[in-house]
């Protein structure tokens, strides 16, 4: 549904702007438990910069580079990455997402241990919220049905 | 904090949410939420909701515009009612 951009502008532009919004992405991210920011802005930020790079090239340029199958080990990766942090803790014998036991297996005392294990938690919440706003961009433009899709479906048949 | 200045902000919100109800084409509905949310997020920064205020501006003017121009080329551009 969307082409191949012609204009000379906007494909400038958009050369220019994609991978500064990725590299300000990840700065939101980093700097999230120091100042305003964090996984969740940083994961629409980035997100934002592959809808913008489907808005350049068609939908399929962003598909080749970013597939649905990623897309789904994306954002369960980052579900994981969370719960898992969670979960190490009430391991270590903490409550759920109580940083400070980390500092059993961390080289760093309590208060660095909860410095450090907030900003995983945000890697985590950046993975998933990119993931989930690219799939419901891509969900939204082509209305559930993929070009890709389809074509999958043959080759599982074929193979099988 | 300026409250002329937080003033201005409000009814410049409202203005634009007024008009993006009431306008006929879709299009010009989303660029005006758009809009509002601008306007939403100069008013959090302006109050010192900075985190907020941050979050309006990627998630407001930025992706769920281009969620609403999707989901607008999927439908008609001109409401019927």
């Amino acid at each position: 549904m969307i082409r191949e951009q012609e204009d000379i502008i906007i494909q400038t532009i958009c050369r220019f702007f994609i991978p500064f919004m990725q590299v300000y992405g990840l700065y939101v991210l980093v700097h999230g438990h120091g100042s305003p920011g964090g996984g969740f802005q940083g994961g629409c930020i980035f997100a934002a910069s592959f809808i913008l790079m489907a808005i350049l090239y068609d939908l399929s340029e962003v598909k080749r580079r970013f597939s649905e199958k990623l897309n789904v080990v994306f954002f369960s990766l980052g579900v994981f990455i969370f719960v898992g942090v969670g979960w190490l803790c009430l391991l270590l014998g903490g409550n759920f997402l109580d940083y400070g036991k980390l500092s059993k297996i961390l080289p760093a005392d309590p208060v660095m241990a909860r410095y450090y294990s907030i900003a995983v938690i945000e890697i985590g919440i950046q993975i998933t919220v990119m993931a989930i706003m690219v799939s419901i961009f891509v969900d939204l433009l082509t209305g559930g049905e993929h070009e890709g899709a389809a074509e999958e479906e043959d080759a599982g048949s074929n193979s099988k | 904090m300026i409250w002329q200045l937080n003033l201005m902000f409000l009814f410049f919100a409202v203005i634009a949410a007024v008009t993006a109800v009431s306008v006929k084409d879709l299009l010009s509905a989303v660029v005006l939420l758009g809009a509002f949310s601008f306007f939403m997020c100069l008013l959090w920064t302006e109050m010192g909701a900075v985190d907020v205020a941050f979050t309006e501006a990627a998630v407001g003017a930025g992706v769920n515009t281009a969620f609403f121009v999707a989901a607008v080329s999927k439908t008609t551009r001109r409401t019927k009612d």
